[in-house]
């Protein structure tokens, strides 16, 4: 399962003795609820996805409307959206600005190409798939996807970090099935 | 000063150079001809200078693999903004060993065209003031648009083969399947369409 190797943050016990009477499980849910609110995903476009991720962020599908903001540094994001073809020259770069973002951090894959290559698999210089460099968290098939299937998809993102326990040791991959 | 059509800008660039120019070919799109290699960038200088060609502009430095001829022909287009006409030209080199003079002293936008040229094709152009590759990663190995190029299977570790689903799920053990999606009720042939009322405005 992509997602499936990562490690989480581990929970430390020795910080933990000093609050064992507060309702770890109250705690969590305000913590995670305002982890899922304040999204900042990085601001990275790699093709004609990035358009539509641009009109995403725009004033239409405005996804400000769940805390998500773009941010211009990986230093300061939650969330990778890779938007569009990657090409190895960029999987590189790609795969280092995801080892500069802070733990914990998601991926969603946008796109075909960023799913499997898409309409360029066959070409010689284009990464078949990010998920053969990063963990992918979230899919979102479409060439390219609409503003309202990327705001699912990072409606998919909050539904995973709302169901994190502070205590496992691995974070749930894959959002709910659709209900 | 009019524009000169392709046969008065070859007889003119046939009657200074001779032999180093071709014969104008039949065309099928464009028209072309051929230049000697050794005198381009002499002729180059020339269709630049010559005031009734005035070839201000060179548009387009690319190239084509013959692997049968076992030649790679770079094509030059020049254009002239002054009398507004074109001109296409074209050298053979030698496949094994692809070289020829780099135009970068005489048009400054030979630079990035024949970078590229150089990263796609792997000809050397002797003179360039700065060739490498301009749109692959330095270390890539092999020219893309060769012919006879074979992909080197990924890139630093990056795998270049991604499975088939169909494979992926077939390869599953029949319990861990996920479920079929049974398939549609097959329609029901429409009811025939009333005539439709007439539009307002039609009668």
């Amino acid at each position: 399962m992509p997602g499936a190797d990562r490690k989480g943050y581990a929970h430390d016990p020795g910080a933990s003795s000093a609050v064992v009477t507060l309702d770890t499980n109250v705690l969590e849910k305000v913590i995670n609820w305002s982890r899922a609110s304040s999204i900042f995903y990085m601001l990275f476009g790699l093709a004609c996805c990035g358009i539509e991720l641009m009109q995403t962020g725009g004033p239409r599908s405005d996804v400000d409307r769940f805390g998500a903001v773009p941010r211009a540094s990986p230093r300061a994001s939650d969330l990778m959206i890779v938007a569009g073809t990657l090409t190895y020259k960029m999987a590189v770069r790609t795969k280092l600005l995801y080892e500069q973002m802070a733990e914990p951090k998601y991926v969603i894959s946008m796109g075909s190409c960023a799913n499997c290559g898409g309409l360029f698999q066959l070409a010689y210089s284009v990464c078949k798939g990010v998920d053969k460099i990063i963990p992918v968290d979230v899919y979102v098939p479409g060439c390219p996807p609409r503003p309202e299937a990327l705001t699912e998809g990072l409606l998919r993102i909050q539904q995973i970090i709302q169901r994190e326990k502070h205590k496992a040791k691995f974070r749930p991959t894959g959002p709910e099935p659709i209900a | 000063m009019a524009a000169l059509t392709f046969e008065q800008i070859h007889q003119k660039i046939a009657a200074k150079f001779g032999d180093a120019i071709g014969a104008a070919q039949p065309p099928k799109k464009d028209a072309f001809c051929t230049f000697a290699v050794a005198k381009l960038v002499e002729v180059g200088r020339a269709m630049k200078a010559d005031p009734d060609l005035a070839f201000d502009h060179l548009q387009d430095v690319t190239a084509t693999d013959h692997p049968k001829e076992g030649l790679i022909r770079v094509v030059y287009h020049f254009y002239s903004y002054t009398h507004r006409h074109g001109f296409c030209a074209k050298v053979e080199l030698p496949r094994a060993q692809p070289e020829v003079d780099t135009l970068e002293g005489v048009w400054k936008s030979a630079n990035w065209f024949e970078r590229e040229v150089f990263d796609l094709f792997g000809v050397t152009f002797k003179g360039h003031p700065d060739l490498r590759r301009i749109m692959l990663p330095d270390d890539w190995v092999g020219f893309p648009l060769r012919k006879d190029y074979r992909e080197a299977g990924g890139y630093q570790g990056i795998s270049n083969i991604r499975d088939n689903p169909l494979d992926l799920y077939l390869s599953l053990d029949k319990a861990c399947r996920p479920e079929p999606v049974a398939p549609a009720e097959p329609a029901t042939p429409a009811a025939p369409v009333a005539p439709a009322a007439p539009q307002k405005g039609e009668a």
